[in-house]
C-alpha cells in the first residue's frame, strides 16, 4: 500500500497536506479505504464551522460499515470536495488525490509536527 | 475467542484475494474484489459463493415426518421427493428458533437446512422435541460443502458441467446427479432473487475445491465472479428476505416478522402453535415493514430509531443499507402495525436528524 512521505497521518487514518498558506487539506488513507470497502456516501456537514482536534467533522459510509472522520488538529472547515457527492468511489480509487475530503484552516501550526510520518503511521497498521 | 472454522475452500478464498471475516464461527470471505462489483455480477451475469458454513441436519426414519412436522410451521405434508419448502422452527412461546429450508429426500428422509450460528441451539431444540417422536437425526455439518452459484448466467455455466437437465429443475425443487465429476444435490434454491442453483455435496466424494476451479473455469466466458457474504448480505436486502439475528429472532413470532404465508396452522399441532395463535386472534402491534428512503444522506442501519414525522419513536431498524441496484436507501424494521401500510411517510434517524421514508412492501427490487 501507499504512503506518501509529504504527509502528515493520524493514528485514526486520516493524512494531511500542509498547503503551506496556513491551509492543509485532508482524506483517509489507502488502508482505511481498503479496510472500509466500496464507499457509497461521505456526509460532511461542518463547512464554515470550528472543529477542535480529534472531534467528529464527518462520516464515511462503507456498503457494510459507518466510520467517523476525526479532525487532526484544531480547524476551520473550508471547503469539502464537491466531487464526492456524485462519486464517492473517488475515495477508493484515488485517496491522496481526487478522494481528498476538506481543506481547512490551520489555527495553530504547531500541531501539524506533532502527527505522524508515514514511517510512524505504517508502523500502527503493520 | 475460539478458533474459528474453516471450509474446504479456505485456501482458494485466500489465493483469490478474498477479506476474511468471522461469521457464525466460520472464517469467510466477506468479499474478493468488492462487494459493489460482486453484486453486480449476480445481477448481470453470475457469482459463487461459499455458504459451507450453513448447517446441514439429516432426519430419516419412519418418524421423521411427524418430527418435522411437529418441529416446523409449514406443511410438511405437501413435500414430496424432490421438493423444497422454506420453514421455521418456534419455540413453545412462539419465538423463532431458526428459519430454515426443508428438503424431501425421500419418503422417510430429509435434509434441514440451517444458519450456521443457530445449528447447535436448533439441533438441541430438534433433539428435545424428538424425544416424543424417535427419528434419527444426524448433523453432517461439518462434512457437507455448498456453493451457491446465483445470477441470470448461472444455469448455462453449470449445464457444461453436467448431464441432468437443469432447466428442468423448477424453483425449489432439487436432483441428484453428478456436476464437476461430483455427487451432489442440485437445488435451483437461493437468497438473490436470481436463478441460480445451491450443490451440496460431501467433502469425502472428488476434491471439493476441484469443483470450485471447474466451476470458475466453466464461467470465464460468463463474467462469473466469486462472491462474499457482503454481496449476499446487499442482494438478500434487495428482495427483502429476513436475516435470522437482524431481522427475525426468538424475540420476533412468525406473524410479525411476515412469515403467515408459512404458518399453516390447518395442519395439526406444532411447536410454538398455542402462542402463535394467541398472537393472531389479538392481532400483531408491530410488523416487519420495508421502507425506502429518498435523501441519500439517508442510509438505514440496523438499531437506527425509526419515528413518525414529529419524532414518536414507532419502531427500530433491523436491516438496511444503501441498495447497489436502485441506489437509494433501503431496509426493514419493526413499526407498530398502525405506521405500516405501504406508502406511510415515516422517518429513520440518522445521526440524530431525521430523514423521510415511505414504508413498501419487498422486493425492493422488482424482477421481470
Amino acid at each position: 500500500m501507499n504512503y506518501p512521505q509529504e504527509l502528515k497521518y493520524t493514528k485514526d487514518h486520516e493524512w494531511i497536506r500542509d498547503n503551506g498558506d496556513g491551509t492543509a487539506t485532508i482524506g483517509i488513507t489507502e488502508f482505511a479505504q481498503s479496510e472500509l470497502g466500496d464507499i457509497v456516501y461521505v456526509d460532511i456537514d461542518t463547512v464554515g464551522e470550528n472543529v477542535n482536534k480529534d472531534a467528529t467533522f464527518g462520516t464515511v459510509e462503507a456498503v457494510k460499515t459507518v466510520s467517523d472522520l476525526f479532525m487532526p488538529v484544531d480547524a476551520e472547515v473550508l471547503e469539502i470536495n464537491p466531487a464526492l457527492d456524485a462519486q464517492p468511489e473517488l475515495v477508493n480509487e484515488d485517496p491522496y488525490g481526487d478522494g481528498w475530503m476538506v481543506k481547512i484552516k490551520v489555527v495553530d501550526a504547531g500541531q501539524l509536527s506533532e502527527l505522524l510520518s508515514a514511517d510512524e503511521y505504517q508502523d500502527i497498521i503493520a | 475467542m475460539s478458533e474459528l472454522k474453516r471450509t474446504p475452500f479456505f485456501e482458494v478464498h485466500e489465493a483469490a484475494g478474498a477479506r476474511l471475516i468471522d461469521f457464525g464461527g466460520f472464517e469467510m470471505p466477506v468479499q474478493y474484489r468488492g462487494i459493489l462489483k460482486e453484486h453486480e455480477a449476480v445481477r448481470s451475469a453470475a457469482g459463487m459463493f461459499d455458504v459451507s458454513h450453513m448447517g446441514e441436519i439429516m432426519v430419516s426414519g419412519t418418524k421423521s415426518p411427524d418430527l418435522i412436522q411437529y418441529a416446523t410451521i409449514n406443511d410438511v405434508s405437501k413435500l414430496v421427493p424432490g421438493k423444497i419448502q422454506y420453514s421455521a422452527m418456534c419455540y413453545d412461546d412462539g419465538g423463532i428458533v431458526d428459519d430454515l429450508l426443508v428438503y424431501m429426500l425421500s419418503e422417510d428422509a430429509y435434509m434441514l437446512v440451517v444458519n450456521a450460528s443457530n445449528k447447535d441451539k436448533d439441533l438441541a431444540w430438534l433433539l428435545r422435541l424428538n424425544e416424543q417422536f424417535g427419528a434419527d437425526i444426524e448433523d453432517v455439518s461439518d462434512s457437507m460443502c455448498l456453493l451457491a452459484v446465483q445470477g441470470p448466467a448461472t444455469e448455462a455455466i453449470l449445464q457444461q458441467l453436467t448431464d441432468v437437465n437443469l432447466a428442468e429443475i423448477g424453483f425449489y425443487t432439487f436432483k441428484t446427479g453428478k456436476l464437476a465429476d461430483t455427487s451432489m444435490i442440485i437445488s435451483a434454491t437461493g437468497y438473490t432473487g436470481e436463478r441460480g442453483f445451491e450443490l451440496y455435496f460431501y467433502t469425502s466424494g472428488n476434491s471439493p475445491t476441484a469443483v470450485w476451479n471447474a466451476i470458475i473455469q466453466a464461467g470465464r466466458l460468463h463474467d462469473l465472479m466469486p462472491a462474499g457474504l457482503g454481496a449476499r448480505d446487499t442482494l438478500r436486502l434487495e428482495m427483502g428476505y429476513a436475516l435470522y439475528g437482524n431481522d427475525i429472532s426468538a424475540e420476533t413470532n412468525p406473524l410479525e416478522a411476515g412469515l403467515g404465508w408459512i404458518t399453516k396452522s390447518a395442519k395439526g399441532d406444532f411447536a410454538g402453535k398455542k402462542a402463535i395463535e394467541t398472537v393472531r386472534e389479538a392481532g400483531i402491534s408491530r410488523t416487519l415493514t420495508g421502507f425506502t428512503t429518498i435523501d441519500k444522506r439517508a442510509i438505514p442501519r440496523s438499531h437506527y430509531a425509526i419515528t413518525t414525522p414529529d419524532g414518536e419513536k414507532i419502531g427500530e431498524v433491523t436491516s438496511g443499507g444503501k441498495s447497489p441496484s436502485l441506489g437509494v436507501g433501503i431496509g426493514m424494521g419493526y413499526i407498530q402495525k398502525n405506521y405500516a401500510q405501504p406508502g406511510t411517510t415515516i422517518c429513520i434517524e440518522v445521526r440524530g436528524t431525521l430523514y423521510e421514508a415511505i414504508t413498501q412492501r419487498p422486493p425492493f427490487l422488482k424482477k421481470k
